[in-house]
């Protein structure tokens, strides 16, 4: 799907530049988009520049509450100037709080791939006539919602629960084991098990989209199965990569429901909790929101490098 | 050598040798690392959901079969007790509400977008798929901000919660819409206009028909993410009774809590969400029936967005 509308190229006799009916037509469709746009500037610009007002604002010495400064020429650096305590000094406390979030994030990240990608390209490329029933039960979960996902490991991680029993029947463990009791491999097994359907689902639409011949060429010309898979099937399947490793790694980072239902204790508290925390206490909120803004700075890049994709590739699945 | 070949004197070694060598052996490995995927991402679920089922009230032994934890008794029963009940009216609420209101705002926007061609609406594209790649956490702390400084007649809340998941979902009828825009491409609209029709009743006549399955197709996964949207209603609920069923569940399991009436809810809103893809499949399925390359297959990825 191509996101830049290309200009229609018409060959005319008229001179360049839109003619009245051109314009008016042009203005029509116009009309259709309108009520979007202005959507769009009052329920996401402004509310994305509300972050920055009650950043760069003050707090109210009597209420201890926010109160945001419209005008960006008075903005005050206070706020940022406190945040920036957090991170070093005497009194931080948030650089094992970011660091956490990126380790949890990254091997969760590296793990869905290694369990995503075998399981999509054997749907992709080898289910045949059972390709339905494959894809029905990969999509399943993709429709379930998350808090169920979640719940339904709360109840098997439980102290009574079924995964202690194996393990204590299997001799794995003498005694059972409170894993929802602050364990990170609890977490990243949470962040794993919620976001791999998204993952899936991107890159088995990129390995579908392989034109089979270029296997099948690859092998009559000599190469062994690993080499037709790493010069040709990896090698085509890099967007979709990119793009689900995107699709999974932006929304992980911002997360705080998986950390606060599998584990609740601030042993393993995420960057996401921290915000969610802040916001829930007045005083604090003004800092919230900067840190959200430096939440928002440091994937910016990733951002916008999925926004660039999804407009000059035909592989923009969300 | 030619001995060995010869398949009735072949030892097990040479055989597995073969096998291997074998260009066109079925992947067994990839396929039982497949399973075991499969099982993994499902079994902890159907597990969850027949424990909504038990008797007793643990939700890790079974105790019989029972479905008090869904009628009978006004205290323990998601069906009976106000609170649960309230929890299950809002989740419904927001996602008709918001459902309607997302699908009107962005068929029109993308149809809008993708044929007005001019700076703003190339911009607004952009401003478009930039509001769902950023985190729904970013995302849900702007609305809040803005609702509880700026915009302080909408109170936080039910109204709140309809106008942030709007906005958090008016993407996705945009994309899909813009996408089979693209690929139905102009020339329909030209005939329609060489055989007389006006733009407004080439519209009505031969696009938004030919629309119909990507609007179809856009309006299950909004419901189903409005069902499923857990961060802008927690971040933008007032209190417990504009909690959906999402918040309720997050909100009762701190610090590992739960039960089996939790399991009943959360088995309602899988309920709610397979409907909808049940629906979402079969609907898709009849209206395009007839069509080249509409299959099973495309009408699972076309539900999904893919």
């Amino acid at each position: 799907m191509t996101m830049t509308p290309e200009k229609p190229k018409v060959i005319t006799a008229s001179p360049p530049g839109k003619t009245a009916r051109q314009r008016r037509i042009s203005m029509g469709w116009a009309a259709f988009a309108v009520p979007g746009i202005l959507w769009l500037v009052f329920l996401f610009i402004v509310p994305m520049y509300t972050i920055f007002a009650v950043a760069g604002g003050h707090l109210n010495p009597i209420f201890n509450s926010p109160v945001p400064v419209w005008n960006p020429f008075a903005w005050s650096g206070a706020n940022y100037v406190a945040v920036y305590h957090d991170f070093v000094g005497p009194t931080s406390f948030i650089g094992p709080i970011l660091g956490r979030t990126v380790v949890y994030v990254v091997i969760a990240s590296i793990l869905s791939l290694l369990i995503a990608y075998p399981a999509a390209y054997f749907v992709a490329r080898f289910a045949g006539k059972r390709k339905g029933l494959f894809l029905a039960l990969m999509i399943a979960p993709f429709w379930i919602s998350y808090m169920m996902r979640m719940l339904a490991w709360i109840d098997l991680l439980q102290t009574n629960g079924y995964i202690n029993k194996a393990l204590v029947n299997l001799h794995v463990i003498s005694a059972p084991v409170n894993w929802l009791g602050g364990k990170s491999v609890t977490v990243v097994l949470g962040l794993v098990y919620g976001y791999i359907p998204y993952l899936i689902l991107v890159l088995y639409a990129g390995l579908d989209r392989i034109d089979q011949r270029l296997i099948e060429a690859g092998r009559d010309l000599g190469l062994s199965r690993t080499q037709t898979f790493v010069t040709i099937t990896l090698r085509l399947s890099r967007p979709a990569i990119i793009t689900g490793m995107l699709i999974t790694f932006l929304p992980m980072i911002g997360d705080y429901f998986t950390n606060q239902m599998l584990s609740g204790n601030v042993a393993t508290s995420m960057i996401g909790n921290l915000i969610d925390a802040q916001l829930l206490t007045t005083s604090l909120q003004s800092e919230g929101a900067v840190l959200s803004l430096f939440l928002l700075v440091i994937l910016l890049v990733p951002i916008l490098y999925y926004v660039w994709q999804s407009r000059h590739s035909e592989d923009s699945v969300m | 050598m030619t001995a060995v070949l010869d398949s009735e004197v072949m030892t097990p070694a040479t055989k597995r040798r073969s096998w291997r060598k074998n260009p066109w052996r079925k992947p067994v490995v990839l396929e039982a690392f497949t399973w075991a995927y499969l099982v993994w991402s499902i079994v902890p679920i159907v597990i969850a959901v027949i424990f909504s089922f038990n008797n007793g009230k643990s939700d890790s032994s079974w105790e019989g079969f029972s479905t008090r934890w869904y009628w009978g008794s006004t205290t323990n029963s998601v069906f009976e007790n106000p609170v649960f009940r309230s929890a299950i009216e809002q989740t419904l609420r927001l996602a008709i509400i918001s459902t309607i209101l997302t699908m009107i705002l962005g068929v029109a926007f993308g149809i809008g977008i993708h044929r007005w061609r001019s700076k703003t609406s190339v911009t607004f594209n952009f401003v478009m798929v930039f509001s769902y790649v950023i985190p729904e956490l970013i995302f849900g702390i702007a609305f809040f901000f803005v609702f509880t400084q700026l915009f302080t007649f909408v109170d936080l809340g039910t109204s709140a919660q309809i106008l942030g998941l709007v906005t958090w979902n008016i993407s996705w009828p945009a994309i899909i819409i813009f996408a089979r825009l693209s690929s139905i491409g102009p020339a329909y609209e030209e005939a329609a206009a060489d055989l007389g029709c006006s733009r407004l009743q080439s519209l009505r006549r031969v696009l938004l028909p030919m629309l119909m399955p990507a609007i179809f197709a856009s309006t299950v996964l909004v419901f189903a993410t409005c069902v499923d949207d857990f961060v802008i209603c927690n971040l933008l609920s007032s209190s417990a009774n504009t909690e959906p069923m999402s918040v309720f569940i997050y909100s009762s399991t701190h610090g590992g809590q739960s039960g089996p009436q939790l399991n009943a809810l959360a088995t309602l809103m899988l309920l709610f969400s397979l409907v909808a893809a049940a629906v979402g499949f079969l609907g898709y399925r009849w209206i395009t029936r007839g069509e080249r390359g509409a299959g099973r297959s495309q009408a699972l990825e076309s539900i999904t967005g893919l």
